[in-house]
């Protein structure tokens, strides 16, 4: 990552920072700001940096995969669908219920993106048509699976909506979580700490393992890859689904860590936001994660703001208003997008087919 | 891939009729509806319900009376609207999702001349002039929105794919804002985030009494020809299409490309926001919050499953208008939730772009002319 990138992140950041610090510090003290700040930060973050690990590997593998939007979304509902069941049917206690959750909604997500890696690879099917009638496909099936079984007279639940087993516990992290104020950053759900630990083996797959070279090869130049025997419908097929199992657990933070229950249309476009940080961290786990913070950062004001509403003072107005502070994320998404910040460059063969 | 000679020479007889069906551009379209109709069928039954009757009475409330077709027609009239503007960026190697937000600012832009300028100016408008302000204003505002990731593509190379989707989002949280503040419905007791009405000089006049079909109905499909006339039939047109199927190519013959995916875009916001002034001024005479959700996606479907091209459009825009009307009455018959109906159009979508899926599953060994769409992030 370039100096200019990480400068911008870093003032980014700051600047979010210090406008909640300069609302809040009337009442609570600028460290415990900063805090809660971080805490939520790291936490909202965390569909976004698994969408962007998703994509890393799909494009690094030469297939672009905007349907990660989708493959969150019924991951979402499809984890939620799964803990309902073994919770209220098969009678789980709640934690294991929760665990099988994650678990099939990682299964889902891969089961999208086998879908997508049929288009796109066997078929050649153009690549972002291909991603989008996943999204579509996505919000039709979860729309019409949680009215049916949950809202119609005579199904499974009886028209209402079932008792979600609760959210993943919080994991204190042994020793930091104890340090005073501070300690709260390290106070984090299971999902959150995954997606960092993720964020690590990804680096070290992609870059340091023969599997990652490989992977790179056929993205950068599958002619080249298949001459000296690689298999390239194979890696693609593979790091598709690896990227949807990851679009999935991304889901799975939605229903079964951040709140207890499926909305449709939930995802709220951050599937394409995390495409936006692969982009932005070039192809690269760790810039992809920071850019996730930036976009976490966005979105850590907003709800942090909420606590501090009436201390707003009059000519900073519009940060009462959720609907202007809200587009933060969306304006990043796009300023980052022009290239002003730094040009990045995707890997040689992203979204072309491979003709043998 | 194997590939096959699709130029044989033309048979007599039946076997030639035969051929000739096969080689109809509406061949592939058609199966694909078909399997998705029975692949849905299999959903229906397998979450319970009777998949012949709940077609049935799909059938039945998308064209089975006047009032059915009258119903088809309001609803068709925004999608082929909305379709033509996404199929339009398609012809010019654009892809546009963003057709939902830029019909959520028509929307609101035109309810605000509908409502609004009369007021201001404190005179009553005669309706000719009124309906053509309020609808030229929602067009010009769908237009403009569409134009700056046209712009950002053309000058910065950011990806209008993202874009467009951001800015989807953008413009649903300031039509949020302006519905649920400055300009929210004050009747009182109004607890809906939605506009005030429109005045009577700004409203389209319906075409029979006593139905709800009106008159942009007709408009569309006029726009429809129009917009067939301006891709095949003007200069502008052949460079659209031209950048859409090789930008360095038209580069070298001299047109200005940047201009021209910018041109590309606005054109495609303008149709867009025509989808949502058409929804105001024709049927709801009024803009209210989330009524423009969905539409984008039901855009991308429609122009894709109209291989891009204006009659396709229209077509395929009456398909699924007739899907999205027949689904309430499918659902008050049969129980099945209207929801079922975004399945089955993600499958028809899913077997047109995958038209070789389709092609291997009735062996049809014709290898058609491939549409130009769009390219990787590269472009």
């Amino acid at each position: 990552m370039d100096w200019r990138r990480f400068g911008f992140i870093f003032l980014v950041i700051a600047v979010l920072f210090g406008v909640v610090v300069a609302i809040g510090s009337k009442a609570d003290s600028p460290v415990l700001i900063i805090t809660s700040m971080l805490a939520t930060t790291i936490a909202v973050a965390t569909p976004l940096t698994l969408g962007a690990l998703s994509g890393i590997f799909c494009e690094r593998a030469g297939v672009v995969n905007i349907g990660i939007e989708g493959m969150m979304l019924g991951a979402a509902f499809f984890g939620w669908l799964a803990a309902i069941y073994m919770n209220t049917i098969f009678g789980f206690a709640p934690l294991p219920s929760l665990l099988i959750g994650v678990l099939f909604a990682m299964l889902s997500g891969g089961l999208f993106a086998l879908l997508h890696a049929v288009l796109s690879v066997t078929y050649k099917v153009d690549q972002i048509i291909g991603g989008t009638v996943i999204n579509i496909l996505a919000v039709g099936v979860t729309g019409f699976l949680n009215r049916q079984l949950f809202f119609e007279k005579g199904s499974i639940f009886g028209g209402q909506v079932p008792h979600a087993p609760g959210v993943l516990p919080r994991i204190q992290i042994p020793f930091l979580a104890d340090i005073p104020v501070a300690g709260r950053i390290f106070d984090q759900q299971p999902i959150t700490i995954a997606a960092i630990l993720l964020v690590i083996i990804a680096h070290y797959v992609l870059f340091y393992t023969p599997w990652g070279l490989r992977t790179r090869a056929v993205g950068e130049h599958p002619r080249a890859a298949d001459t000296v025997g690689i298999n390239v419908a194979f890696m693609r097929y593979a790091n598709v689904v690896i990227g949807g199992m990851l679009a999935g657990l991304g889901g799975a933070y939605f229903t079964l860590e951040s709140v207890p229950s499926f909305e449709p249309l939930m995802t709220n476009g951050r599937g394409f936001i995390s495409l936006a940080a692969m982009i932005f961290g070039n192809w690269s786990p760790f810039g992809a994660w920071a850019a996730s913070l930036v976009f976490g950062t966005a979105q850590a004001l907003q709800i942090n703001l909420q606590f501090y509403r009436p201390l707003i003072p009059d000519q900073w107005a519009f940060l009462q208003n959720s609907y202007i502070v809200g587009l933060a994320p969306y304006i990043l998404t796009m300023l980052i997008l022009t290239g002003i910040i730094g040009k990045t460059t995707p890997p040689a063969a992203d979204g072309v087919p491979y003709e043998k | 891939m194997p590939e096959i000679d699709t130029k044989q020479a033309p048979q007599s007889g039946l076997s030639g009729i035969i051929k000739e069906a096969i080689n109809s551009p509406l061949l592939v379209p058609l199966l694909a509806i078909l399997t998705a109709m029975v692949v849905g069928g299999v959903i229906i039954a397998m979450v319970g319900g009777n998949p012949f009757a709940a077609y049935l009475g799909l059938a039945q409330g998308a064209f089975g009376s006047f009032k059915a077709l009258s119903e088809t027609a309001v609803w068709a009239s925004p999608y082929i609207f909305a379709g033509l503007a996404v199929a339009l960026a398609f012809k010019g190697g654009l892809f546009n999702i963003g057709a939902e937000g830029q019909l959520a600012l028509g929307a609101v832009t035109s309810a605000w001349v509908g409502y609004a300028l009369p007021d201001m100016l404190g005179i009553t408008l005669p309706p000719i002039l009124h309906i053509s302000l309020t609808i030229g204003a929602g067009i010009l505002a769908g237009a403009l929105w569409a134009a700056i990731p046209g712009a950002l593509k053309a000058y910065t190379g950011g990806h209008e794919v993202i874009n467009t989707i951001m800015m989807n989002y953008i413009a649903l949280n300031m039509v949020s804002f302006l519905l649920n503040g400055p300009m929210k419905d004050r009747t009182p007791g109004n607890v809906i985030a939605r506009t005030p009405e429109i005045a009577e000089s700004a409203r389209i006049p319906i075409i029979f009494e006593g139905l709800r079909v009106h008159w942009g109905f007709v408009l569309a499909l006029f726009i429809a020809f129009l917009a067939w006339w301006l891709l095949w039939k003007t200069t502008v047109g052949f460079e659209i299409r031209t950048v859409g199927m090789n930008p360095d190519a038209a580069k070298y013959a001299g047109i200005n490309v940047k201009r021209t995916i910018v041109l590309t875009m606005a054109l495609s916001g303008l149709l867009a926001g025509m989808a949502g002034a058409i929804e105001v001024t024709g049927l709801n005479y009024r803009h209210e919050l989330g009524f423009s959700i969905g539409y984008g996606f039901d855009a991308i479907a429609i122009a894709l499953l109209g291989k891009t091209h204006p009659l396709g459009v229209v077509l395929a825009a009456i398909l699924f208008a007739g899907m999205r009307n027949g689904g309430t009455r499918m659902q008050f018959l049969t129980q099945i939730p209207v929801d079922i109906i975004s399945v089955i159009q993600a499958l028809i979508l899913l077997f047109v772009a995958a038209d070789a899926i389709i092609r291997y599953i009735y062996r049809i060994k014709v290898e058609e002319e491939r549409v130009t769409l769009t390219r990787g992030w590269g472009g």
